[in-house]
């Protein structure tokens, strides 16, 4: 394709380019450069190679947080998607006020994290919040010590993160099954199809797009996930549920620490690059090339 | 357009010459700081008030959260929009501010009105001074080294008020027994490390925390007395009650006031608690600082005043810190804020039952014990206490790896 052709649109764009050359790769460039340096308060050039990185990876706290960020993307992701489309497929079902259901289900997804944090985080408390309530109404058998369990609070971080997540994909999954053509519905009861097969082998690879699409907004709100746990735990009970975010943001404010701050954001950058990379290959490279074949 | 420019330039040309003469003889200060709670409040409004009364104007910037505020301070600094002045803590936190040549130097009234000579302890002056001049000035002292008892409590199971935590441990269970928690803690890392250098303090002494805190010397780490503490700190973990991760400090000194639990290692300001509920020192409540050696911590605060280029600034300055030691002020800025003074000569007749014990310790020099992170950076004492607050949590870290796992931090030259 030759440089001149579309030279409007490509002038046109030429601000965005520059604001993300400098900014977003400048400041990864300025990040990595410092986080090769001691810069503790403020930064500075003391070059000290990759000691930074070594402490990083002798860290109890930073093996945690990045085991904490593995469960919590792979449980919020599934569990959003699981929920959220039995949610749609059960609103589908032509019932009774509907737009009410909606309302309620989609309702999580307009508060802030950090609202939801809040409420989670008395719901959860065993000695105020929903086991107290029990105990109180005479069932002390019951037990709900997810939060300040040090096994379980990361679950219990999933559980509000899900409670706010699957609504929004209830919508867009009813979206597309109200993009389903009668006509199928039709054929598939004619062929004596069980109601939950057609819904599982048929709608739902139908539904391909909507699942990108939710799988897509939902990691991106995994990786920078920080102001609801920060509500919700704080990374406690001790730092059981810090994550990598939740790790540099420690060291950039409260520790003091830029040095060790820049190194764990380089490693979060790189480990994003490591998943998006295969895809961004596939999507640019690999798919233009078997297009223009 | 003639028309449109004159009607911009009556409306400018005045408020300019307004502003330029009033900044003349009259200074304006803006002052971050993190006292947001009622009675931090109105401690600060007194440093407002005097200042006012020099017919001055003080900015007020309160940030909720002295890591915030900090965090704020020192990204101004770097921005190029420094405040007039800025709070820190007595320790490190600001030693690369200084180093980096950001903040004013004091020196000029530091020496003018002979500050060494009345700054009381004279720990402070070694928390400001830097190549022999003043970098910042020291407003309070606040201690770490107080259990907060309910008197009620202890009254009710029939035994003593504890003195040390051994006489504690040996009573927790009967009051377990009587329904109540033995000891409230809030679960929060700075809550967590805070108590163990208490408990750390009364067991080993103020010496030998300082041979491992300060001089880093591992043979003195590894005596053995530094793992006794260790399993100290772990038994009373033991009568915690499973509402403690992430509690808030003043909900968790509401909960001896309410007789709920019996006991709290808390910094001095948990004495406001008790005052705003109405309770007398020593009557419904009991202030003990445990062990048989009695310390009295100095933690505190500062403020420290960033260089700028606009030399009213740096007049603004130094009346500030000039303000700030003097011995008015200090009466009533720390009878609002409950902690003592950073001189002796300040009058403290107002001062309860708990307070007049840290004023009498304070004035011997054996008493007085350092922190942390009087020594060491916030990295360090972050790193420390995050495998402090991991042991406290974690049932299975076992009292030989916390030991590896320190010594790793005191090696490491965080």
């Amino acid at each position: 394709m030759p440089f001149y052709r579309n030279i409007a649109a490509k002038i046109a764009l030429l601000p965005m380019i520059v604001i993300s050359l400098t900014v977003f790769v400048g400041c990864i460039i300025y990040s990595f450069v410092y986080s090769l340096t001691n810069s503790k308060l403020v930064p500075v050039m003391n070059y000290v190679g990759f000691d930074q990185y070594e402490r990083l990876f002798k860290q109890r706290k930073w093996d945690v947080a990045v085991e904490n960020i593995f469960i919590y993307g792979f449980v919020f992701t599934i569990g959003c998607l699981i929920i959220g489309f039995l949610l749609a497929v059960l609103i589908d079902q032509k019932i009774r006020g509907e737009s009410l259901f909606r309302t309620i289900f989609l309702y999580p997804y307009a508060m802030s994290f950090v609202v939801t944090g809040l409420v989670w985080k008395w719901v959860l408390n065993p000695t105020f919040g929903l086991e107290n309530s029990m105990h109180m109404w005479g069932m002390t058998w019951f037990e709900l010590d997810w939060l300040v369990n040090r096994d379980l609070a990361i679950y219990a971080v999933c559980i509000a993160a899900v409670w706010q997540g699957a609504g929004f994909v209830m919508v867009l999954m009813l979206a597309g099954l109200r993009g389903i053509d009668e006509d199928i519905w039709k054929s598939l009861s004619i062929e004596g199809v069980a109601k939950w097969k057609s819904y599982i082998f048929v709608i739902l690879p139908m539904l391909r797009p909507m699942v990108v699409t939710a799988i897509v907004l939902i990691a991106a709100g995994v990786v920078k996930v920080y102001d609801l746990i920060l509500a919700l735990t704080s990374g406690g009970p001790g730092y059981a549920t810090t994550t990598p975010a939740m790790y540099v943001m420690e060291n950039f404010f409260s520790r003091a620490n830029l040095g060790q701050a820049f190194a764990a954001s380089i490693i979060m950058f790189i480990s994003v690059v490591c998943i998006l990379a295969p895809w961004a290959f596939y999507e640019f490279y690999l798919r233009n090339k078997y297009a223009n074949n | 357009m003639k028309k449109f420019f004159s009607i911009l330039l009556t409306i400018f040309v005045p408020l300019s010459f307004t502003n330029a003469s009033k900044a003349a003889g009259h200074m304006e200060a803006e002052v971050i700081h993190w006292w947001t709670s009622g009675g931090e409040q109105a401690a600060i409004s007194e440093f407002a008030k005097a200042w006012e009364e020099m017919g001055n104007t003080w900015i007020d910037t309160a940030i909720t959260g002295g890591d915030n505020a900090r965090g704020t301070t020192v990204n101004r600094i770097i921005g190029g929009n420094p405040p007039t002045a800025a709070q820190f803590n007595v320790s490190k936190q600001f030693v690369d501010l200084v180093e980096q040549g950001l903040l004013q130097s004091l020196e000029e009234v530091a020496s003018a009105e002979g500050w060494r000579d009345f700054i009381y302890p004279p720990e402070l002056i070694e928390t400001c001074e830097f190549e022999g001049e003043f970098y910042c000035v020291p407003v309070n002292i606040h201690s770490w080294q107080w259990m907060w008892i309910n008197n009620d409590v202890y009254k009710q199971v029939g035994l003593p008020v504890p003195q040390t935590f051994e006489e504690f441990l040996a009573g927790a269970p009967k009051i377990q027994e009587a329904g109540i928690i033995p000891l409230a803690l809030g679960g929060q890392g700075w809550q967590e490390s805070g108590m163990f250098d208490v408990v750390a303090s009364s067991i080993m002494g103020f010496p030998l925390m300082q041979s491992i805190y300060r001089d880093k010397d591992l043979d003195a780490f590894r005596d053995g007395r530094f793992e006794s503490v260790l399993n100290t700190y772990r038994e009373l973990n033991q009568f915690t009650d499973e509402g403690s991760p992430g509690r808030l400090w003043n909900d968790t000194t509401a909960m001896v006031i309410e007789g709920k639990a019996a006991m709290q290692v808390m910094g001095d300001w948990a004495r406001g608690e008790f005052a705003v509920a109405g309770q007398e020192a020593m009557v419904d409540y009991s202030c003990v600082i445990p062990g048989k050696e009695k310390y009295v911590a100095l933690g505190g605060d500062v403020f420290v005043f960033p260089k700028n280029d606009d030399p009213k600034v740096k007049d603004a300055q130094l009346a500030m810190a000039s303000m700030m030691v003097n011995p008015t002020v200090q009466a009533k800025f720390n009878n609002a804020k409950g902690s003592l003074p950073m001189r002796l000569d300040v009058d403290t007749s107002a001062a309860d039952a708990c307070m007049q014990m840290g004023l009498d310790l304070i004035q011997n020099p054996d008493a007085i014990m350092r922190e942390s992170d009087d020594w060491n950076t916030p990295a360090f004492t972050a790193a420390w206490g995050d495998i402090i607050s991991e042991f406290r949590n974690d049932p299975n870290y076992t009292v030989a790896q916390v030991m590896d796992d320190l010594e790793g931090v005191l090696t490491s030259g965080l």
